[in-house]
């Protein structure tokens, strides 16, 4: 079996799965990392949402051979240490989650968009895809432009 | 809400018992009242007490010597912050910190009331919550007296702990053991005033938040339980449809596969990982043989469900109708978390963990799949990612438990998210004929006559409580309005669809088509939507959340063409609510609902931030099902997949603003958790309406 080298969360990790194993069952099954979930599988419901190299990916539609000797980044490793990153303390703020099962992946979402948007229009936040059955759209919204306020003030 | 009911919480008192532990452990029975002074310690089986008394149907609060205070919850969470509720009431009575309260939920138990449904949690949980908390409290004052060797009124508790006048302290942790001792307490065991209250009706965030926004809180598939492999089951392209013949070689020699098991819904597949397990599944070579619906398609549902619809009776002499059919198309529950299990069967015992609703059932139901005396079995119960009704259900924790004893083996059981769309369950498709008749400028009388695919497929007895019978009462026959004779009846069809009590169940449909209907009738008298609705709504209460709705969103204010205003009502649980939504209808095939007002009535509010996100989220499930999300039959077959075709509403459909009011009121708690979807969605399709000039009918619109 290929072994496959990559930082997770900041340290590195080594597995033994086959090349076209994906990267979520690579986290959850191989890892134990179980931040990222399944919802569907094929990219749609995006409730798995982590980084790779900084970029949002769907780890259930990323083989783990494309992540070799590459940075994985998961809802467990957005924090530095007991501090939670912007984001995460805006979610706290606005009270986002319900279940709570798709927002790593909202998180992840949101976290990569005010990378690359600083701050993010209605319509920048409406191109989230990332299914919430609970319906937190409202406060997810929110929460950006709380967590765009606070990183560029 | 009835204006007698609300002096009902200071009439009733629970009984509490003391259970016999080193620390302080108090016990309040669930859903019994009874007529004993407060703060009295009963023997057990008193007979004014309708349970027996044994532990096992209790909410037992603890105080832990490291100062937790926990209480075991036998209901569960699903994302509608019910253990953040019932923190929320330990704390206020026991003066305890937020933090310092844990609410894990209870194990499958014996005997009381065990079920998270009918939006009732919160109503059935604060009497008993609050004075088990109060009399826990009066002990550890009457504890910290003694040790103190003060008069036990001179006390007083905040944070956690018993302060003296001299600004001494002992924590809750602290005099645990001495209060657990305590016979008489020297302090009255009294629920404080709502005056006094300082967490119930604040707003406050999820116990639990934390853990979500960090990805630590597990789910059952996050559990690791040792030796429980991925499992996935290759299931029929049909609903029903069975198992012909399997080859399995060619999937039993991929690496990594442990078993392949013939269960009654396909074939189980257990592997090293869930990748390994779904290419097994797909490497298995199946024959299938049609289910029973094979011939029968969304065309054909549709007529027999027409055909089921009694008759309406004559309407009154002389008087002018406003008709209309509806028609809603089946819905998915699609929960985040799609169904799993994992189950450890061996001969003489089994475990199971998974999300439940029911787990009494689920426990007594898996025993007798598995051939187990109920003893024998033990159910965890996880928190769930979302539920909506579907885990009211056990069909997956059924299937695992049978896939483990085939396999002997413990195995984790995970729907795909294919075979959650594909079967089920789901909302029952239904058709609607309402009919108002109206006089001299006022309605003479309402009918509402109804069908829809009655739920039989797998439901037991209790599953089907949550759902209204064949031929019960209509909602409408609550007399939201003064609408004269009311009438309605309701016939069912019989189709073997796995269906489920679906949030809000029938109201959801049958409110929203009459609130359409209501609109429809104001247009026909030449009257506004509000203004009539304010003549005919019977309840003050209703009235009073409709009135701060249309002030709060500016009813009637000038909006561009294309966009409109809806408003609709509704009142269940104990609770009423009223929501206004805009929409823009600009392209009628891509609407978007902008802005979103409501206002609730639901008694004492016991966290005013958590009925908001209940209401957010019952106001997406109407902007869902009335515009874009549900299911289509072909030949035997759900169409939809996943949340690709299954059109859920996504940030760009979530409105741009949304507010909720929520009416004072120190009334008892009614429910909540389903109250918004009739209203979110009678609100949604009136303002289509007006936007477009045309008349809703058949919901989702765009499907």
């Amino acid at each position: 079996m290929p072994s496959y080298s990559f930082v997770l969360n900041g340290e590195k990790v080594t597995v033994e799965a086959p090349a076209d194993m994906p990267l979520l069952w690579v986290l959850r099954d191989l890892l134990h990392v179980t931040g990222p979930k399944y919802g569907c599988g094929v990219g749609v419901c995006r409730a798995c949402t982590s980084h790779l190299d900084g970029e949002e990916i769907q780890p259930c539609t990323v083989k783990v051979k494309d992540c070799a000797d590459r940075e994985v980044t998961t809802i467990e490793g957005l924090a530095d240490g007991d501090t939670l990153h912007p984001v995460q303390e805006a979610w706290l703020d606005c009270d986002v989650a319900q279940c709570g099962f798709c927002q790593p992946g909202q998180i992840m979402a949101a976290a990569a968009l005010l990378k690359k948007t600083p701050q993010p229009s209605d319509a920048d936040i409406d191109r989230i895809e990332n299914v919430c059955r609970c319906g937190t759209y409202t406060r997810i919204r929110e929460a950006i432009n709380k967590a765009a306020a606070k990183i560029t003030p | 809400m009835d204006d007698s009911e609300t002096s009902g919480v200071s009439r009733r008192k629970f009984m509490i018992y003391s259970l016999s532990a080193a620390t302080l452990t108090v016990a309040a029975p669930l859903g019994c009242d009874t007529s004993t002074a407060e703060g009295s310690e009963p023997a057990r089986g008193t007979s004014e007490v309708l349970v027996t008394g044994t532990d096992e149907e209790m909410l037992v609060l603890e105080v832990t010597p490291a100062n937790r205070v926990v209480v075991r919850l036998p209901r569960v969470e699903l994302g509608q912050g019910i253990t953040t509720a019932v923190a929320v009431m330990i704390a206020e009575e026991l003066d305890a910190r937020l933090a310092d309260v844990d609410i894990p939920l209870a194990d499958a138990r014996t005997k009381g009331n065990q079920s998270t449904g009918g939006s009732n949690s919160v109503s059935s949980l604060y009497g008993p919550a609050r004075q088990l908390a109060a009399t826990a409290r009066a002990r550890l004052v009457t504890a910290a007296a003694r040790r103190w060797h003060l008069p036990a009124r001179s006390l007083h508790t905040r944070n956690t702990m018993v302060v003296a006048p001299d600004g001494r302290t002992a924590t809750f942790g602290s005099l645990s053991a001495s209060a657990a001792r305590v016979r008489r307490t020297s302090v009255p065991a009294k629920p404080k005033p709502a005056s006094k209250h300082r967490l119930i009706g604040r707003p406050t965030n999820r116990i639990d938040a934390r853990d979500l926004v960090t990805g630590k809180a597990k789910y059952t598939g996050d559990l690791t339980v040792a030796g429980a492999k991925p499992t996935v089951v290759a299931r029929p392209p049909t609903l029903g449809g069975k198992l012909v013949s399997v080859d399995d070689r060619a999937a039993g020699a991929l690496p990594g596969v442990h078993a392949v098991v013939r269960v009654p819904g396909g074939v189980a597949v257990v592997a090293e990982t869930f990748h390994h397990a779904f290419n097994a599944r797909d490497a298995l070579k199946i024959k299938w043989a049609p289910g029973p619906m094979a011939s029968l398609s969304d065309a054909g549902i549709r007529s027999r469900l027409r055909a089921a619809v009694p008759k309406p009776g004559t309407p009154p002499r002389g008087s002018t109708q406003v008709e209309g059919e509806f028609e809603f198309a089946f819905v998915s529950h699609a929960p985040m978390e799609v169904l799993t299990a994992i189950a450890d069967v061996r001969a003489h015992q089994a475990e199971i963990w998974f999300s439940s609703q029911t787990p009494m059932d689920a426990r007594d139901t898996i025993a007798s799949a598995i051939g187990l005396s109920a003893s024998k079995v033990t159910v965890h119960v996880l928190r769930g990612g979302g539920s909506f009704g579907r885990r009211l259900h056990y069909d997956a924790a059924i299937e695992a438990a049978l896939i483990s004893k085939a396999a002997k083996r413990p195995v984790k059981l995970m729907w795909s998210r294919n075979d959650d769309t594909r079967h089920g369950r789901m909302r029952p498709a239904s058709h609607h004929r309402i009919r108002a008749s109206h006089k001299d400028g006022r309605v003479v009388a309402f009918s509402h006559m109804m069908a829809s695919v009655n739920e039989s497929e797998g439901t037991t007895a209790h599953q089907a409580s949550f759902v209204r019978p064949v031929s019960a009462p209509l909602p409408s026959d609550s007399g939201l309005y003064n609408f004269g004779r009311i009438s309605g009846d309701s016939g069912g069809v019989d189709l073997p669809i796995p269906l489920g009590a679906w949030r809000s169940v029938d109201s959801g449909t049958m409110r929203a088509a009459e609130e359409v209907v209501v609109d429809e009738v104001a247009r026909s008298l030449g009257k506004d939507a509000v203004a009539f609705r304010r003549t005919t709504l019977r309840n003050k209460a209703v009235r009073a959340v409709l009135d701060k709705v249309a002030e709060a969103g500016e009813w009637g204010r000038s909006l561009p063409d294309g966009h409109g205003q809806g408003v609709a009502v509704h009142e269940e649980y104990g609770s009423c609510v009223a929501c206004l939504a805009e929409i823009d209808a600009t392209d009628p095939k891509n609407p978007r609902v902008t802005k979103v007002v409501m206002a609730a009535d639901v008694g004492t509010a016991v966290n005013p931030r958590g009925l908001e996100a209940q209401l957010m989220g019952a106001t997406v499930d109407g902007i869902s099902t009335i515009l874009s999300a549900g299911l289509h039959i072909d030949r035997g077959a759900v169409r939809e997949g996943s949340f690709a075709d299954f059109h859920w509403a996504r940030q760009r459909h979530a409105p741009l603003h949304f507010e909720v009011h929520i009416m004072p009121s120190t009334g008892e708690p009614g429910g909540a958790g389903e109250l918004g979807v009739p209203a979110a969605s009678g609100a949604v399709a009136n303002a289509y309406a007006r936007a477009t000039g045309t008349k809703p009918r058949r919901f989702p619109l765009n499907f």
